[in-house]
């Protein structure tokens, strides 16, 4: 029973400004639950959730779990090493037995862009995207939202800059659609190699020079950089990166005003980032991951807690 | 007497045969009229005298027929594959869709890529009113390395050489293939395309592909690709044919070859013509093909190269994929959409007559292919084989692939409703007509 337009979260893609308005809101009221002593509800009691991780992410399934614990959630977890074949058996017959096994709500991590829409199409199980490849990653956008908007109090016109590699990223898409749909402003900042094509027609600006992106934004997102780009050519070396795109204490003074700066984590500190700066006052990287719990919380209560208020 | 000419499994004999009443189509005799046709024997009587009365009499007021027609570019998957699709569904697919010819691709596990592998498929289709024109492969296991025993290949019938479902990769081997076969008579079919940049890429390279978050195939890889094809058959004189043209790109550097008279043909696909990339937006595996779906510039470049002759083939890359494999997620199923039922169709409801007249039309499908592969064309003249496509231009029906006779399911075009289906065929002293039954 959602209180969303939404049977499913397989990302921000179709959600509409009241709906994520909604999510924010509703986790800050979690973030209540999880300041108090005993930090549990009782709102998902007798609701099965499985955490069906095909691709190892300690953080986001820990994440999810606490989540569904707090609202007093019977869990499962069932993680596969690989993609779904590695054991022979299909991402399909997966579902099946899911669905054989009367689960309620089942939250997703697969490389395979699409994967949870394959799931959503051939389940009848509330299905939560815990990021699909390169594709959304839903929760971690709102998560990232609901920090920025705790520091600024709205987005609307909020200037965000995301650092890093867009196209590899499963962080950036979610990020950037969330961001529109809120009335941010949104800058990409990445080598061009690591720019998706056409990512212009979200109505975002590119640039490649961080210390001017720095100059125009209130807000730096930066994104882990994978090492094995770099083997595949995409950028030249790791120091030249680290010259040209990494966040330092040096280039973060020249910005006209303070900056706020996420991370989505893990970081690989000295490459994307320095250690000073990711344990300054300006970082709230700490603060994403409590978030984390919040938004996860508020995303499973208004899938599959929530009763419709009464008319 | 009664005979039921409706049978797929086991097709009966064309022997004594009067089809009446039909808009008979020969574009190249300058034949458009209605006349009764006799087969007798598997042999044409255009306008008889008089209807023998021992004549089966089908009834086909409304309907027209053409010489039969051609697809170039169609995947049979046997051996190796017999799952997904065999030598047999095949040609009954063919049949169900209009066609009397295909010509079908070498890469099969094991591939044909020699004499006595393609001649087995040969006489696995010798009992069905389809003609099956085997494509060698170019090279040893399509590897793309070794040439094949091309003479010998030529020698038992075949026309094209390719690694189709891959490129000739090696210039020097693309160089060589194309100036062998040439000698022969034959020419090198390529699948256009640059492993390097697609390698990885699920759909288009583009606006969706950065939405969905699947890794992109960019259109310039398969239009380098053509340009280096180009440059070989001007350089060699040889000829060369690209398959299944997808990008705009493409179709310009082909309409460029053509003016500076360079031996280059090319073929186009359905769903290059009729869908875009847009389409791949649920995950939906059916629209996962090789060369993806593109973009509307793309699409409407080709639909203008197919009707100016840029692109001289309207083919289907009839590729059968089994249930299982394309019920897969997007990045890891197969490439390929099935397309022999589909074709005529599709042509008649998209094309004829709102942008070609239907003697175009038969230029690239009856005519064009099979000089391509330097095939016997088909006439309706006194005299000659029967070799016929019969078509209900008028009727209206929705596509439902469980009622397709192709073993396999993926087609992109599933729940369209099209106007124009394929009633029969008429080949190799066969008829084949949907609700054939003699008065
Ligand atoms: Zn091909």
């Amino acid at each position: 029973m959602s209180l969303l337009a939404h049977k499913h979260m397989l990302g921000l893609v179709d959600y509409s400004e009241q709906e994520i308005t909604m999510i924010l809101d509703t986790a800050m009221r979690m973030k209540d639950i999880l300041d108090r002593p005993v930090k549990k509800v009782p709102t998902l009691r007798g609701v099965t959730v499985v955490n069906l991780f095909f691709e190892a992410s300690t953080r986001t399934r820990i994440s999810f779990e606490l989540a569904e614990k707090r609202l007093s959630a019977d869990t499962l977890n069932f993680s596969a090493s690989g993609s779904s074949l590695s054991k022979g058996e299909t991402l399909l017959d997966t579902a099946l037995n899911i669905e054989a096994m009367k689960i309620d709500v089942v939250v997703m991590r697969h490389k395979s862009p699409g994967s949870p829409h394959f799931l959503a199409r051939h389940l009848d199980s509330v299905i939560v995207n815990a990021g699909d490849g390169t594709h959304e990653h839903p929760t971690q956008a709102l998560l990232d939202m609901l920090t920025l908007r705790e520091k600024f109090g709205t987005l609307k016109g909020l200037r965000v800059c995301l650092v890093g590699d867009i196209s590899h990223s499963r962080v950036a898409l979610s990020n950037i659609i969330g961001l529109k749909t809120m009335g941010a402003n949104v800058t990409l900042c990445a080598p061009a190699t690591l720019i998706p094509r056409d990512v212009q027609k979200f109505g975002v600006d590119i640039t490649h020079n961080l210390d001017e992106a720095i100059q125009n934004c209130d807000a730096l997102n930066i994104l882990r950089i994978q090492l094995e780009r770099q083997t595949a050519g995409l950028f030249p070396s790791l120091r030249e990166y680290q010259k040209y795109f990494g966040l330092t204490r040096e280039r973060l003074a020249k910005a006209s005003s303070p900056l706020t700066i996420l991370h989505p984590g893990p970081m690989n500190r000295g490459v994307e980032i320095t250690s000073d700066v990711a344990d300054s006052e300006h970082s709230v990287i700490l603060q994403q991951v409590t978030n984390g719990v919040a938004v996860r919380m508020a995303v499973l209560y208004l899938l599959a807690g929530a009763q419709p208020q009464p008319a | 007497m009664q005979r039921n000419y409706s049978n797929f499994e086991d097709p009966a004999r064309a022997r004594n045969l009067i089809l009446e009443g039909a808009r008979v189509v020969d574009p190249r005799l300058k034949l458009d009229a209605a006349v009764n046709l006799h087969v007798h024997d598997g042999i044409l009587t255009v306008a008889p005298a008089d209807v023998p009365a021992d004549a089966d009499v089908i009834d086909l007021r409304g309907h027209i027929i053409t010489p039969g027609w051609f697809d170039l570019h169609v995947h049979l998957r046997e051996p190796g594959r017999e799952v997904a699709e065999t030598v047999e569904s095949g040609c009954q697919a063919a049949m169900n869709g209009g066609f009397t010819g295909v010509a079908c691709m070498p890469n099969t596990d094991p591939p044909l890529d020699d004499v006595g592998r393609v001649q087995w498929v040969m006489e696995k289709a010798a009992k069905w009113p389809v003609d099956v024109s085997v494509i060698a492969a170019a090279t040893r296991e399509r590897a793309g390395k070794e040439l094949v025993d091309m003479s010998e290949l030529v020698e038992v019938g075949v026309r094209g050489f390719s690694d189709d479902g891959a490129p000739i990769r090696n210039t020097a081997v693309l160089r060589h293939a194309m100036e062998y076969a040439n000698m022969l008579g034959a020419r090198v079919f390529q699948h256009a395309d640059d492993p390097d940049l697609s390698s990885g890429g699920a759909m288009n390279e583009g606006e969706w592909s950065t939405r969905l978050g699947l890794p992109g195939i960019p259109s310039v890889g398969e239009t380098a690709d053509v340009l280096r094809c180009i440059l070989l058959a001007e350089y060699t004189g040889a000829a060369v044919h690209i398959c299944h043209v997808s990008t705009k790109d493409s179709v310009q550097w082909i309409r460029w070859a053509k003016e500076h008279k360079l031996p280059v043909t090319a073929e186009v696909c359905p769903h290059h013509l009729f869908q875009t990339e847009e389409s791949c937006k649920d995950f939906d595996t059916d629209y996962k093909m090789s060369p993806p779906l593109r973009t509307e510039a793309d699409r409407m470049a080709c639909l203008a190269g197919l009707v100016d002759g840029t692109l001289d083939a309207y083919c289907t890359d009839h590729a059968p994929h089994s249930w299982e494999v394309k019920m897969q997620e997007f990045d890891v199923a197969p490439f390929g959409v099935v397309g022999l039922e589909t074709a005529l169709g599709l042509a008649f409801t998209h094309l004829v007559p709102n942008v070609m007249d239907l003697a175009a039309l038969l230029e690239r499908t009856v005519y064009g292919p099979r000089e391509i592969l330097q095939q016997p064309i088909p006439q309706i003249a006194n005299g000659a084989p029967a070799n016929l496509t019969i078509i209900d231009p008028k009727a209206v029906w929705t596509v439902d692939p469980a009622k397709f006779r192709s073993r396999s399911r993926n087609s992109s075009f599933k729940g369209m409703t099209l106007k124009g289906s394929a009633r029969g065929i008429v080949n190799r002293g066969f008829a084949v007509i949907k609700n054939g039954r003699s008065a």
